[in-house]
């Protein structure tokens, strides 16, 4: 097992996190994927080409319909698929080759969550983020605790750590599963549709929380969302799919144009410059 | 926040090795035959001092002989079949998994009796004789389990309701199969074989046997506790697991051979067993949490706790004469498992 190059035991802090040489931290050049039945037939699906750069500190939004590719491309730089071509590097390292456990001290990913089989408290699930940093058989120690309050204090969640998980609403068990995310001390913070089954005050708590964790912690995050409002107020950057391609990459108001939207979501919408220089979308455009 | 010490860990399993020792005591007490608590210590001691010949009474002989080993070996079979339920529920993500259940018992009994047949036939050498059966209900266990995962699935996830219902139908096929080789023996054999199927701790075990079955459990239940954080994680789903560092496919291959040693030890001396594997787990993590690391030691523990109990009854209630051990364990097991299936598997 390589050692880590970021397993300091405190809290990742911006001012002590060696320098990189290279400011990019996540660079995805040219991945590309297929899914098929069976090896011999056509795929079924395709994701093509896809690059883009991302630094430490920085939000990119992937957006597009259903079926576009959006959770493949996640799984790709997640490094739990490998790439049919191209590669996924994060810090120089290339993100499919890397062994489970390292991958799990660089790359956190929030899912959507899947059903627990047994009641488990907040915090057990919270220290559920220390596993990479274990050896194989192991307790948690002070550490691990502190870290663990510390994440569930960054997501505003303390009050909830002796909870049990199926007691708490979507938003706080949302809060809690970040908060083993940051747990894992990760530099790449990957999230599969967070807002979906929020309601519209806790989507807009999670994203000015991830906006917070990100600068705070120099995360650089990566998230899948279908909320096109929030990603515009809230990514630096923007991938727009479509069928498994990539239809453009950059900011938000560089990507954000009405015929582009409307062509790729097949509804009607307008586009509006918000008082922040932020696009907004209207998808009840007044005829 | 709470997280588990080494401290407590192991608080925990000595208020269940000192209940296990209380219970043991009783069972050596109780049977056919009275002892005095007196008396069983001090033969107890005797025999500790390898003073077989002071033995107070021809008693002395029938608890040192005859009550000791059967007790030891319900204490194995409990604590393996126990451990061996608590991982086919974590390695399939169903609270209602154990060995009985999916059919893995019989797929390891039919295994044992293949075994028993071939034997004769085969010029095996004597080290592998004296694991011959063991063996092959291993393996038998290990082939029903894989047969179940697959027939248990749909549209290539596992189904908690079709994984239950191919265990079954896997179980009675298998005890077809058992029964139609059955006939092939002669009247003796076949009374014997049927009363070790429902479940039976009253042969007595040859020495090597004996080794067999300590060493084999005590390296596939270590083998197994050394995944436990890594089960933790894996209940919580494959996905979540892999990104938390765990590599998956090597903790199932881990826990799937392991978990088919254990479950094919315990067959090949007792039978097949049931409800040990299913119910000790869910009072285990009712008392002590489902934090895997506590879970398998006090459900090692606490499977042999009651399969000892539920052996001693069973030569008991109708002493002088005695019930098959598993006709007990399904006697209590089956509406308790009815209850958490209605409770929607808590």
């Amino acid at each position: 097992m390589s050692t880590p190059a970021y397993s300091s035991s405190t809290w990742p802090n911006p001012s002590d996190a060696p320098r990189a040489v290279n400011p990019v931290r996540l660079s995805v050049e040219q991945v590309s994927y297929a899914y098929s039945a069976n090896p011999s037939q056509a795929p079924l699906f395709t994701l093509e080409a896809n690059s883009f750069q991302a630094r430490p500190g920085e939000i990119v939004a992937i957006l597009g319909p259903n079926a576009s590719g959006k959770s493949t491309l996640l799984k790709l730089i997640a490094g739990a698929l490998a790439p049919l071509s191209g590669r996924v590097l994060l810090d120089g390292f290339i993100t499919h080759t890397l062994a489970p456990r390292a991958r799990a001290q660089r790359i956190a990913m929030v899912q959507q969550e899947t059903p627990l089989l047994f009641p488990a408290h907040a915090w057990e699930f919270v220290l559920q983020g220390r596993h990479p940093y274990g050896r194989t058989l192991r307790f948690e120690n002070e550490d691990d605790v502190l870290i663990a309050r510390n994440a569930l204090a960054q997501v505003g969640a303390e009050h909830l750590s002796d909870r049990w998980m199926n007691e708490i609403s979507g938003g706080e068990r949302q809060r809690v599963i970040l908060a083993r995310a940051l747990c894992q001390q990760p530099l790449l913070l990957l999230l599969d549709e967070p807002t979906l089954h929020l309601d519209i005050g806790a989507q807009v708590d999670l994203l000015v929380t991830l906006r917070r964790l990100a600068a705070e912690n120099r995360y650089t995050v990566v998230v899948v969302t279908h909320e096109l409002n929030l990603a515009a107020e809230y990514a630096d950057q923007v991938v727009l799919l479509q069928k498994g391609k990539s239809l453009r990459v950059g900011s938000p108001a560089s990507v954000y144009q009405r015929d582009l939207l409307e062509q790729v979501f097949q509804t009607p919408l307008t586009v509006e410059k918000g008082s922040n220089g932020r696009p907004r979308v209207n998808l009840f455009p007044t005829p | 926040m709470r997280p588990l010490t080494l401290r407590r860990l192991f608080l925990q399993c000595s208020l269940l090795a000192a209940i296990l020792f209380v219970v043991v005591v009783v069972a050596l007490k109780l049977g056919a035959v009275p002892v005095s608590l007196y008396g069983l210590g001090r033969d107890l001691i005797s025999v500790l001092l390898h003073q077989t010949k002071a033995l107070t009474s021809d008693y002395g002989m029938i608890v040192i002989e005859i009550r000791l080993p059967r007790i030891l070996l319900a204490i194995m079979v409990g604590a393996s079949l126990s451990v061996a339920g608590t991982s086919f529920q974590a390695l399939l993500r169903n609270p209602l998994a154990d060995p009985y259940v999916l059919g893995v018992s019989s797929g390891a009994a039919l295994g044992a009796v293949l075994a028993l047949i071939a034997e004769p036939h085969l010029p095996l050498p004597v080290w592998l004789a004296a694991i011959f059966t063991p063996f092959g209900a291993s393996l038998g266990a290990a082939a029903t389990i894989a047969a179940v995962y697959f027939l248990g699935q749909r549209q290539g996830q596992i189904d908690s309701a079709t994984l239950l219902l191919a265990g079954i139908i896997t179980a009675s096929f298998l005890s077809a199969i058992i029964m139609f080789l059955m006939t092939t023996l002669s009247g003796r054999d076949f009374r014997g074989m049927a009363f070790w199927l429902m479940g039976d701790l009253s042969s007595s075990l040859q020495p090597s046997l004996r080794w067999v079955l300590g060493v084999g459990f005590f390296a596939a239940a270590g083998a197994i506790y050394t995944t436990a954080s890594d089960l933790n994680l894996l209940l919580a789903g494959e996905k979540e697991a892999m990104h938390l560092g765990v590599d998956v496919r090597r903790v199932r291959l881990v826990v799937y051979i392991a978990a088919s040693i254990l479950t094919g030890l315990a067959v090949s001396v007792s039978g097949a067993i049931g409800y040990v594997g299913l119910l000790v787990p869910h009072v285990m993590r009712l008392l002590f949490g489902s934090d895997h690391r506590t879970l398998l030691p006090t459900a090692a523990f606490g499977g042999a706790i009651a399969l000892v109990l539920a052996d001693t009854l069973a030569r008991t209630v109708v002493a002088p004469s005695e019930l098959p051990v598993g006709a007990m364990t399904a006697l209590a097991g089956a509406p308790l498992f009815i209850y958490l299936l209605r409770r929607g598997a808590a």
